[in-house]
């Protein structure tokens, strides 16, 4: 019988990959050493927390005194998330179809919708809500502008992506039947990306509904300002009440988020 | 009921004096491979032509070409009356609504209902959500397309997705979306294909129904050699990018048309 020699079990490489292997792991340890905190801070940190009059002792129990008023600006909250991610999905289709290859009518143009994406969804949901709120002044309405203003970004990227993937089959045929653009995109495309859509709208929901509570703390409102004030008064045990009803509103958007994915999917 | 309504006559329909369709010195390239080298042909309106060849011969380029769903390098089209290569957009358009296209793959829109997709040949002289989808569309569209879906015997299957069909009845789908398009010319490019035998034959039967009963004109690409003869009143062969062969399928011998079929296409 002949024997095969085994290759090597590594390859050998170039001098220029073992330098960007060395850059990359001088990276990662320069950063921990300029930013990680010690061992020994987390742990008097952690003492802090747990002492007789640290945050969490003061947490405890939960004040729901304030219940109504609380549940009034949990409704708030969804409200901002709703219409916020209602607007920005649906101004997230034009959006996307200009950004597609084969759909925009100009490469200028897919470039141009590609970029305003690209910033849209770069620029964190906090800045937008600052810049908003400059604009129409402190309460839901800055809000309800940075989510979806968020959320085009989000779902104009993912909803880009899926006409992008679908096949191009049936498009090609309404086209040499002699069908306009709008046709195509709404008789072919549309149908076509359907399950990607309502899969993209649903988590645009839930991430509307988990950012909203955070635009709050730059008075934008919602949630948010209760919880900062809260914090400001140090009153942390109803601060941990705001923060557990918050906490019982994202997980009752997420379940029937995934009900819904389930039944339309 | 699933058996086509529409069944071909022994022989053929009328035929006008007029060519449907002339094509001279036409010729493709992708870069620098010649796909099709000066093909020269002419087709009678009213009858059906299959088109057959091996595999590479420039067959189905040759069909994108004559609606320029693939620009031609060079040469001239002439299809209805219309000088193709000339045209513009908005021109092109117009010719390519009255041009029903039948492909290999059924191209439908497969979440959508078989009735909705036949709504969409309608495309082609109509715009606006009347056209996209059967729950908005007028009486008058939906029973037009409802005629169609009947004439191909899938009357009973309007509401069923299309990707719940068979790939016969799938088919069938499309020649009912062509029907809605009012077309004057078929141009059908290996319906026949990935269909069982059976259901291949009712497909090619359909379309020559549409010719023997309609008086449209048809261009066939088959890969089976059965179709191509039993199927056409005429055979136009390539080889190489060139017709080398041209004549009425009556007097076609079929040992001699055997050289443009792949040695596993044969019966």
């Amino acid at each position: 019988m002949t024997a095969f020699p085994a290759p090597p079990r590594f390859q050998q490489r170039r001098l220029a990959e073992y330098i960007a292997i060395l850059l990359a792991l001088a990276l990662v340890v320069s950063s921990f050493a300029a930013t990680a905190p010690n061992l020994g801070a987390i742990g008097r940190g952690v003492g802090r927390l747990f002492a007789p009059s640290g945050l969490l002792m003061q947490m405890f129990p939960p004040d729901f005194s304030r219940f109504g008023p609380i549940a009034w600006k949990l409704l708030e909250t969804l409200q901002m998330a709703v219409a916020g991610a209602a607007l920005g999905l649906i101004f997230a289709v034009p959006f996307a179809i200009l950004a597609t290859d084969r759909l925009s009518p100009h490469p200028l143009v897919r470039t141009a919708a590609r970029a305003i994406i690209a910033l849209f969804r770069t620029v964190p949901d906090l800045i937008w809500a600052i810049i908003f709120i400059i604009v129409v002044g402190l309460g839901p309405a800055a809000g309800v502008m940075a989510i979806m203003i968020d959320k085009i970004g989000f779902a104009g990227r993912f909803f880009a992506e899926a006409m992008e993937e679908t096949d191009t089959g049936p498009q090609d045929a309404l086209r040499a039947i002699g069908a306009g653009r709008l046709g195509i995109i709404v008789s072919a495309v549309f149908p076509a990306c359907l399950p990607s859509f309502t899969a993209t709208s649903l988590f645009a929901l839930e991430k509307s509904v988990r950012g909203s509570a955070a635009l709050g703390l730059v008075g934008a409102g919602g949630i948010g300002v209760d919880l900062k004030v809260a914090f400001d008064l140090f009153n942390y045990d109803e601060a941990l009440a705001i923060i557990l009803m918050l906490l019982a509103l994202v997980i009752a958007v997420e379940q029937a988020s995934g009900w819904i994915r389930r039944k339309l999917i | 009921m699933n058996i086509p309504l529409l069944n071909p006559a022994i022989t053929a329909g009328p035929v006008s004096a007029g060519p449907v369709l002339t094509v001279a010195g036409l010729e493709k390239a992708f870069g620098v491979r010649r796909i099709l080298r000066g093909v020269n042909f002419a087709l009678a309106s009213g009858q059906s032509t299959a088109l057959i060849g091996a595999n590479g011969s420039g067959k189905s380029t040759l069909l994108k070409c004559l609606v320029r769903l693939e620009e031609p390098s060079a040469g001239q089209i002439t299809l209805l009356g219309h000088d193709v290569t000339t045209l513009g957009p908005r021109a092109l358009r117009q010719l390519r609504a009255k041009v029903g296209i039948v492909w290999q793959r059924h191209n439908l829109v497969p979440r959508l209902s078989a009735l909705t997709n036949v709504l969409h040949g309608a495309q082609s002289r109509l715009s606006g959500p009347k056209v996209w989808f059967q729950s908005i569309a007028t009486d008058a569209l939906r029973a037009e397309a409802m005629t169609c879906l009947g004439r191909v015997g899938l009357a009973d299957r309007a509401l069923a997705r299309v990707d719940t069909l068979s790939g016969g009845q799938q088919q069938r789908v499309a020649i009912a979306r062509m029907l809605m398009q009012h077309p004057q010319f078929i141009l059908a490019d290996e319906p026949d294909a990935s269909l069982d035998p059976q259901t291949g034959q009712e497909v090619m039967e359909l379309l020559l129904g549409l010719v023997r009963q309609d008086g449209l004109s048809l261009l066939v690409i088959s890969h089976r050699l059965e179709h191509a003869l039993g199927y056409s009143d005429r055979i136009v062969g390539l080889a190489a990018g060139q017709v080398a062969l041209d004549q009425p399928t009556a007097q076609a011998n079929t040992a001699s048309l055997r050289r443009f079929f792949d040695p596993e296409a044969l019966p």
